[in-house]
């Protein structure tokens, strides 16, 4: 039996231990944030309050670094390049995935697994393995230098590991669905579309929050496929901004924090769905 | 018992009717998926792999038979095994300091009772960045003249010389590992939050009043139900060091003087810099056949359990 003295020292002891606690995790917090908040504040700095102080507050705050990205017509084209492929992608996604991902959670014959496991297959793929030869077969069919050649691939990548989540997804629903849809003689696409669909809506908001990240953010398809400016996505553009005003870092500066953002609000809004999606895909249980 | 030969027939012809559209929606469901994927994924594999038996520069006929020539130039070349050892050194570095950060964050996070949501937000920030917007930003931060980083280490040791930790072959692969490392531990650290979610508050209890201490509960009891969650982690990890392009790509480019390459970006230099699609594409190959071994050496090693 505990006495009085030692649960208070016991507390004390605890409270010692919920401080440092805190002060672990609050640098952390600092930590990450700091790159970020450097990165707004430094736009609103002249170049040369950059070189002379790059800590503290701007000496005069050069509102222009920003304004200047706001007006350019190439931050606003590459904005809406980035939510064109991104909504394309999210869209093509999500129906070409959920589809076969019914097919196989719900429905028995033969060779079905096979079938599965084809569609898996190309999770073990990285996109650069299959870059170059996917690079000759979009010039062969007049896709590179065009939107479409970036929203495609997009589609095709994303859907092993789509199917592989949405299939779990279908499997957790009650079995009993079946057989009251076809005791009311609903058609196996009436089940799905009209009975399954609605029930997977939190389901699809994650994979379609996943895919709606990961297009955003991607480099690597944009960066070969495109060569037209004015086809840039935002990331292109940003690598190419930071390239051209190598020197004027304020404005670069300004560039990435605007580009950033969207994504932020974003992840304020759906960070539950990018998080079940992330683990769903991951975590059993 | 016995059943008059009509009954037989209707039921066999509306089985039948039945099976048919079956396949039809069958068919009709998995064609769309099917042929993009094959067109843009599978295909363009096999084609990588054809590829990189020949000497090519992407025009005109696929003539120069090569055989593995491509494959042995690779691994004859210094500055592609090189590349192979920096994703080495990433993959160890991950394993050894990343990892064990997350898993420590994801441990504190859960006895934070008050704001872990918040931590948990702040700490998952960077992974929905984009690699170019970290790129970028931390390009700022390693800058040699003005930069954050510089400026902070001669502050603390103002002999300090070598300050420009991008642009020095010594520093460099050390200085992207610390970007990597705030751009991932979140990811990590989420997949650790939702393992422990997933151990029994009753197991922990049961071991505490059994008069385990904190630590030797986490030695016993936690990290080993956490083990399926952890293995999963770690195999992410190394997949993921393989393949880095986008942040190097974007802070670096693989320099100085090929002191930060990886496989991805010695791959874009020679596959699309200077259009040797063959030997890109025996690159490519190998890339891919690093990673699937690991894989499959790695599934049936540690991961069999997990997928019973």
């Amino acid at each position: 039996m505990m006495t009085d003295k030692t649960q208070v020292a016991g507390g004390a002891q605890r409270q010692i231990i919920v401080l440092l606690q805190y002060l672990a995790a609050g640098i952390v917090a600092l930590l990450v944030l700091f790159p970020l908040l450097a990165a707004v504040i430094n736009g609103f700095k002249s170049n040369s309050d950059l070189l002379l102080h790059p800590f503290g507050l701007p000496k005069v705050w050069q509102w222009q670094n920003y304004t200047s990205v706001l007006q350019s017509s190439a931050f606003w084209q590459q904005m809406s390049n980035s939510v064109l492929v991104m909504t394309a992608t999210s869209v093509g996604v999500m129906v070409l995935a959920s589809m076969p991902a019914f097919v196989f959670a719900r429905l028995q014959f033969r060779g079905r697994e096979y079938l599965y496991n084809f569609f898996t297959l190309g999770l073990l793929f990285p996109i650069a393995v299959a870059i170059l030869p996917l690079y000759i077969t979009l010039r062969q069919v007049n896709l590179v230098d065009s939107l479409w050649g970036i929203i495609l691939p997009q589609i095709a990548f994303g859907l092993p590991s789509n199917i592989l989540i949405l299939r779990g997804f279908f499997a957790s629903l009650p079995r009993e669905l079946d057989e009251a849809a076809a005791m009311d003689g609903c058609s196996t696409v009436g089940f799905f579309l009209r009975i399954l669909l609605p029930l997977m809506r939190p389901a699809l908001a994650a994979v379609a929050v996943l895919s709606m990240v990961a297009s955003w953010n991607n480099f690597f398809l944009p960066l070969l496929v495109l060569n037209s400016e004015r086809l840039y996505t935002l990331p292109l553009g940003i690598q190419q901004f930071q390239g051209q005003f190598g020197t004027d870092w304020g404005r670069v500066l300004a560039f990435v924090s605007l580009a950033l953002v969207p994504t932020v609000g974003f992840y304020l809004l759906a960070e539950r769905q990018i998080v079940t999606g992330l683990t769903a895909g991951a975590v059993k249980g | 018992m016995a059943q008059s030969p009509s009954r037989v027939i209707t039921q066999a012809t509306r089985k039948q009717r039945i099976r048919w559209g079956q396949i039809a929606t069958i068919v009709g469901f998995l064609l769309p998926a099917a042929l993009i994927y094959s067109g843009l994924v599978i295909l363009p594999v096999i084609q990588a792999i054809y590829f990189s038996f020949f000497r090519w520069n992407g025009l005109g006929p696929l003539v120069n038979f090569t055989g593995l020539a491509n494959y042995a130039r690779a691994l004859n070349d210094r500055a592609f095994t090189t590349a192979l050892s920096h994703n080495l050194q990433l993959v160890g570095l991950s394993l050894i300091l990343q990892l064990p950060f997350s898993l420590g964050l994801a441990l504190l996070i859960r006895e934070v009772s008050r704001g872990r949501a918040i931590f948990r937000t702040i700490f998952f920030l960077p992974f929905v960045l984009s690699e170019v917007v970290t790129g970028v930003i931390w390009n700022f931060i390693y800058r040699p003249q003005g930069g954050l980083v510089p400026a902070f280490l001669q502050w603390i040791d103002p002999e300090m010389t070598n300050t420009a930790l991008l642009a020095s072959p010594s520093t460099v692969l050390y200085a992207l590992f610390a970007v990597i490392t705030w751009k991932f531990f979140g990811y990590h650290m989420i997949l650790y939050i939702a393992g422990l979610q997933n151990i029994p508050v009753e197991i922990e209890e049961a071991a505490a009043i059994d008069g385990c201490s904190r630590i030797q509960t986490l030695r016993y009891v936690t990290l080993p139900l956490l083990g399926s969650t952890i293995r999963l982690s770690v195999y992410l990890s190394v997949l993921g060091s393989l393949q880095f392009f986008d942040l190097i790509w974007v802070m670096t480019t693989g320099g100085p003087v090929g002191a930060s390459d990886t496989m991805a970006t010695y791959l874009y230099k020679f596959g699309f810099q200077r259009f040797q699609l063959g030997y890109g594409s025996a690159v490519a190959v190998m890339m891919f056949l690093i990673c699937f071994g690991f894989s499959i050496i790695y599934q049936r090693a540690a991961m069999r359990r997990d997928f019973a």
